[in-house]
């Protein structure tokens, strides 16, 4: 009978070690920052250790995805600890802006990528893209048979072979590409046609494996997921290719990783330069060596190899900005019921 | 043969001593008023986010077509998942606790595991091994295959305890070993089956897996795509009010099966040891059946795991951080199955030996938190300590008690069912004979319920081990568990690094599920002819 409480003993010593330990939130130092980080935790691990040996100042890093880390900000207010957060995607920013807990980026820190890449107010500030394009399955499709417009996706002929995930941040930027450029009625057909062709996945990392396994014959995803499929894959495992829409399509986006500072930090200064690091040559150079398969923004740096040259991507003409938090993307979504 | 519902009435209400004197049972209430504050704590904040929000968005949200949908789907799988959750787990756990199966320790452990392992890696598994699954019946298999152990930890736990002497003498009576099965030993662990059942049913409500793993679209996707794309807490809050009404609904169910028998042992001696059934010539097929859940169930999670690690260019030796990590993930898990398990004594004590509508309206309270999105949870947390406990937030102790709230109904129905079993007379006769309260617990009930809390602590363990949600939200800044740096890896395509971290929590799953079979070791020592 003894033996059976064993297990709990051990663990009554660790808690309370736990609760001596564990208790005492972190004071700001001068040159201390916490980044709230929504982007790939790798390329920030590499991001946070050069600004550190550049700054001398410490940076503590919490990774969550990018939509966790804005509903905890939208909870903590002006108590967050977060000095700056640092994000996948813009919509989520856009969000924060819009309830009036972002600061103003420096204007040197803005002036250093261009322009329409960052908040229309100049609240967050651009750092790194990506192009949306189609995935396809290279031995069930010919590139010749591809479509040049994202509109085309919702043709009769591409039913039970499409793959995508409605939910993923990347794709209400789609939707509001639709709705700016041909309306929303344009908008909604297309979508139901997505519907009747399409399964829905959960996310684009299941979209892009079901497409290069052959159990979908083509999505649309951002550039980025195939390259990294692919770096852990390897070369020989691709059965999958990628193409891009015709210039000026509407599907033919630039997706943007964003960093702003909050309004409650305590810290100010060491949280603009973390973001003035984050658009310098050095932290450009950092992202496009860190595996990421991302764009730098900042002009002059370039991405890693294999990654057709950003000067050579036609992007339809529309900004992160004015893609906005994509609310009304996703009410139409909501409507159709694919969400 | 009324024998097993006589229990004396006078325990129905507060606890009379052998004296007669009514005795206010201080420590129980004290630890019942403690869960039901923290229980309170995520669900006041859920009602004050959605009281924010107007009747126009709720009724735009709530009265779609899609929602209608989305609450079948949700209905449906939890119908047919809790039937075949009972199923699988009442029966691998008579085989393992009840019948002369080789290698039962064996089969123990590997039987639980499957709660330890991530829905990113079951997902995984499956998608490669059929890239087609998904749909209802896909999810109703993969659900069940990864939460019957809800059900067979607390039934194994019970089947341990139940009175052989019963059972015997339902034999002498003339009743065949299936009818006495049904009507002598279910009627023992029914507690511990309806409280299995009802922690799947909660939990199926509140599940995401089943979308991620297999694209079955439930109701909680449409609780996250407000906290995701619309950053819209209010609505989230307010659709999750739904998922509330809905496990009401599954706890007065489950509430009226209960309340139909009492189990506790008649006598007031020891318990016989229950006889092993000989299998015989059917001792094969219930290999091959337990053969076929673990192995659908944990071979095909373990296997896309060793294929990650052959395969994936991203496989390293595990750094130092590892070691981090893993010490991380234990100290937190095993604090919090702890004050969980503490918790819910108290609250199995007051629902079962102090019952009134009070006590009872607490134990049924600390079940809600398995039918809420942890995010809910979670951020409910974060509301409350940003405001009144800032220097809490974000420490190592909020998360332990996040993961303490998030899986204590896991540890109220492994105590719960073993107190229920457990004769109250007993305890009386220690009292009777002058012992304190206190003194009567540690000698009396505290051996009686010893495998059930067991049961709790493991439970909660292997839950805590792969809990991300809140992990992410509130741990300390710069601390990593298992959970959180799998997810990193594997949110990066590198499979191959993400592995060991998996490989690791099944692992350190297989610790308590262990310890949990020295339990039988001991039992077929006193059950020994001497």
């Amino acid at each position: 009978m003894r033996g059976r409480l064993h297990p709990l003993l051990p663990s009554l010593a660790l808690t309370a070690g736990l609760l001596l330990s564990g208790c005492g939130a972190s004071s700001h130092a001068a040159d201390e920052i916490t980044l709230y980080n929504g982007q790939h935790e790798q390329t920030t691990a590499a991001l946070v250790s050069a600004f550190e040996r550049e700054s001398a100042i410490h940076v503590n890093v919490r990774s969550a995805d990018e939509a966790t880390l804005g509903n905890q900000i939208l909870q903590e207010g002006s108590n967050s600890p977060a000095d700056v957060f640092y994000s996948e995607n813009t919509p989520v920013l856009e969000a924060l802006r819009e309830k009036g807990l972002l600061a103003p980026v420096a204007p040197s820190t803005l002036a250093a990528v261009p322009s329409r890449y960052s908040s229309a107010q100049g609240d967050w500030v651009g750092v790194s893209a990506r192009v949306s394009v189609l995935v396809y399955n290279s031995s069930e499709l010919q590139p010749s048979q591809l479509p040049g417009s994202l509109l085309e996706l919702s043709q009769a002929r591409w039913r039970g072979k499409l793959g995508f995930a409605p939910s993923e941040t990347d794709f209400q930027p789609l939707i509001t590409a639709i709705v700016k450029l041909d309306g929303t009625a344009a908008a909604e057909r297309w979508l139901k046609g997505m519907q009747a062709n399409g399964t829905v996945y959960p996310d684009n990392e299941t979209v892009v494996a079901q497409v290069n396994n052959g159990e979908s014959a083509l999505g649309p995803i951002n550039h980025y997921y195939w390259f990294r499929l692919q770096a852990e894959l390897g070369a020989s495992a691709m059965h999958s290719a990628l193409h891009y829409y015709a210039p000026g399509d509407p599907g033919d986006l630039i997706d943007v990783s964003g960093a702003a500072v909050l309004r409650s930090s305590g810290n100010q200064a060491a949280a603009q330069r973390f973001l003035a690091f984050l658009v310098s040559r050095m932290g450009q150079e950092t992202i496009a060596r860190s595996h990421s398969y991302e764009y730098p923004l900042r002009p002059g740096v370039s991405p890693a190899a294999g990654l057709r040259p950003f000067a050579d991507l036609h992007p339809a003409a529309l900004t992160p900005a004015e893609l906005g938090d994509g609310s009304a993307a996703l009410s139409l979504e909501q409507k159709l019921g694919l969400l | 043969m009324s024998t097993l519902a006589t229990a004396p009435r006078s325990t129905s209400r507060w606890t009379r001593g052998w004296s007669g004197r009514r005795r206010w049972p201080l420590v129980s209430s004290l630890g019942g008023a403690i869960a039901a504050a923290l229980v309170l704590l995520p669900l006041i904040f859920l009602v004050v986010e959605a009281q924010q929000s107007g009747w126009g968005e709720v009724e735009r949200l709530l009265l779609r077509h899609t929602v209608a949908v989305l609450l079948w789907n949700t209905v449906r799988l939890t119908l047919a998942c809790t039937a075949l959750c009972a199923l699988l787990g009442v029966g691998a756990a008579w085989c393992v606790e009840r019948t002369d199966l080789p290698a039962r320790r064996a089969w123990a452990v590997a039987l639980v595991l499957p709660l330890g392992v991530p829905d990113f890696v079951v997902g995984y598994g499956w998608v490669s091994l059929e890239p087609s699954l998904h749909g209802y019946l896909a999810a109703v298999m993969i659900m069940t295959l990864s939460l019957y152990p809800l059900v067979y930890l607390p039934v194994a736990a019970a089947l341990a305890n139940v009175d052989g002497s019963l059972e015997e003498a339902a034999r002498s009576l003339g009743l065949g070993p299936w009818r006495t099965f049904w009507r002598v030993t279910l009627r023992q662990i029914s507690p511990a089956v309806l409280g299995g059942c009802l922690l799947v049913t909660l939990g199926l409500l509140a599940e995401y897996g089943a979308f991620e793993i297999v694209q079955y679209e439930t109701f909680t996707v449409a609780i996250f795509t407000e906290f995701k794309l619309g950053f819209d807490t209010v609505a989230a809050c307010a659709l999750s009010l739904v998922l509330v009404a809905l496990s009401v609904a599954a706890l007065g169910g489950e509430f009226a099966l209960a309340s139909r028998g009492r189990s506790w042992r008649p006598g007031p001696g020891a318990r016989r040891v229950a006889a092993r059934v000989g299998l015989g010539r059917r001792r094969v097929g219930a290999m091959l059946a337990l053969g076929a859940i673990v192995g659908l169930a944990l071979g095909v999670p373990l296997g896309s795991l060793a294929y990650w690690m052959a395969r994936g260019s991203s496989t390293t030796l595990p750094s130092a951080s590892i070691l981090s990590a893993l010490t991380h993930t234990v100290a937190y898990s095993a604090a919090a199955a702890a004050i969980a398990t503490a918790l819910a004594v108290p609250v199995s004590t007051l629902a079962i030996r102090h019952r009134n509508r009070f006590t009872l309206l607490i134990e049924r309270l600390a079940y809600l938190p398995m039918a809420l999105p942890g995010l809910v949870i979670a951020l409910g947390l974060v509301a409350f300590s940003v405001r009144y406990a800032l220097a809490l937030y974000q420490s190592a102790f909020e998360l332990i008690v996040a993961y303490a709230i998030l899986f204590l109904p896991l540890a109220v129905v492994g105590v719960r069912s073993a107190l229920a079993q457990a004769p109250p007379r007993l305890e009386e006769v220690g009292r009777s004979l002058g012992r304190r309260p206190a003194a009567v617990w540690c000698r009396v009930t505290l051996p009686l319920i010893a495998p059930g809390i067991a049961a709790a602590f493991a439970l909660v363990f292997i839950s805590s081990t792969t809990e991300l949600t809140a992990t992410l939200l509130l741990r300390p800044t710069g601390v990593n568990t298992l959970a959180t740096q799998f997810w990193a890896y594997t949110s990066d395509f590198s499979y191959g690094a993400a592995a060991p971290y998996a490989a690791l929590m099944v692992a350190i799953s297989a610790v308590p599920a262990y310890l949990l079979t020295r339990r039988m070791a001991t039992v077929a020592r006193i059950g020994a002819p001497q």
